[in-house]
């Protein structure tokens, strides 16, 4: 029996989308990755689509939050008090 | 910054110095994830100060086996969902939230599944190749505005950039689950940074 091995069918952008996390994850299975890449080498809209979420996400790498100063106090006391008791 | 080794040593022997030092790299982060479990800023505060306190008290008994970051946000994650749970806040990972919408509108593609004009693009700084200050604290609020387990996927990956396994430890979710979520909260946010098509297009 002569096993059948069609070509996938070509990605299009709807299920693309879909796939851009676990692109960027590396989880894609290699025949799906083709698929993904294939895609990408010939569609803008999605080219566009994939390097804003890179851009995006390394953005999100930047954001973070006022720091409260008696925060730091109340560790330097618990630092200093640990030491004094022991 | 140091290596790990050293820098426990001085941690165990009370080195102010040294917890100056571990305050000042992971203070913000920590600050960051709180804010995503808890709501008010007074939770916020008590939280990461719990989280400070614990690593006082239990740096002699950490033996290193994970890294001094994964183990302070283990601190917290378990003090922020303890908290949430005393103010009725439970944030549960225990099943996913129901949330089967799609990453993008599908308005914005046509009958072939193809976008029908190409979306619009976010705008940058090319020096920093990063999101334009306005689209950043767009992006910031954007991050707060989604669903609880999107928002702490999103905040430990993308804003503190922990590893999916140290994502999953700390959750205690599986890791298929911690993928769909922060692909639902990136295309979220994604989302809210501006139409995925151009307004000619629709």
């Amino acid at each position: 029996m002569r096993l059948l091995r069609r070509k996938p069918p070509p990605l299009v952008c709807r299920e693309f989308v879909e796939l851009v996390t676990d692109y960027l994850e590396d989880r894609l299975p290699a025949r799906e990755r083709a698929r993904f890449e294939a895609h990408l080498a010939e569609c803008d809209g999605c080219e566009g689509y994939l390097e804003d979420m890179r851009r995006m996400i390394a953005t999100m790498g930047t954001v973070t939050a006022p720091s409260d100063p008696h925060t730091r106090e109340a560790l330097m006391r618990a630092v200093r008090d640990l030491r004094g008791g022991s | 910054m140091q290596d790990e080794e050293t820098l426990l040593a001085r941690l165990r022997a009370g080195d102010e110095e040294a917890f100056g030092a571990v305050f000042a790299r992971f203070d913000a982060p920590l600050r960051r994830v709180a804010l995503s479990f808890v709501r008010t800023p007074t939770a916020v505060d008590e939280v990461v100060q719990e989280t400070w306190l614990a690593l006082v008290k239990g740096i002699n008994g950490f033996e290193g086996r994970s890294s001094l970051q994964t183990w302070l946000f283990r601190i917290l994650v378990n003090r922020a969902r303890t908290r949430g749970a005393r103010d009725a806040r439970q944030l549960s990972f225990s099943a996913l939230e129901g949330d089967e919408r799609p990453a993008v509108d599908p308005e914005a593609f046509g009958e072939d599944g193809r976008w029908r004009s190409a979306p619009a693009r976010l705008e940058f700084d090319p020096e920093t190749r990063l999101l334009s200050a306005e689209l950043r604290s767009r992006l910031v609020e954007a991050i707060e505005s989604l669903p609880d387990q999107q928002r702490v996927v999103v905040t430990l990956r993308d804003v503190i950039g922990l590893t999916p396994e140290e994502v999953c430890e700390m959750l205690e979710i599986t890791e298929a689950n911690q993928r769909v979520l922060l692909h639902r909260g990136r295309a979220r946010a994604r989302a809210k940074l501006g139409p995925p098509t151009t307004e000619a297009g629709l």
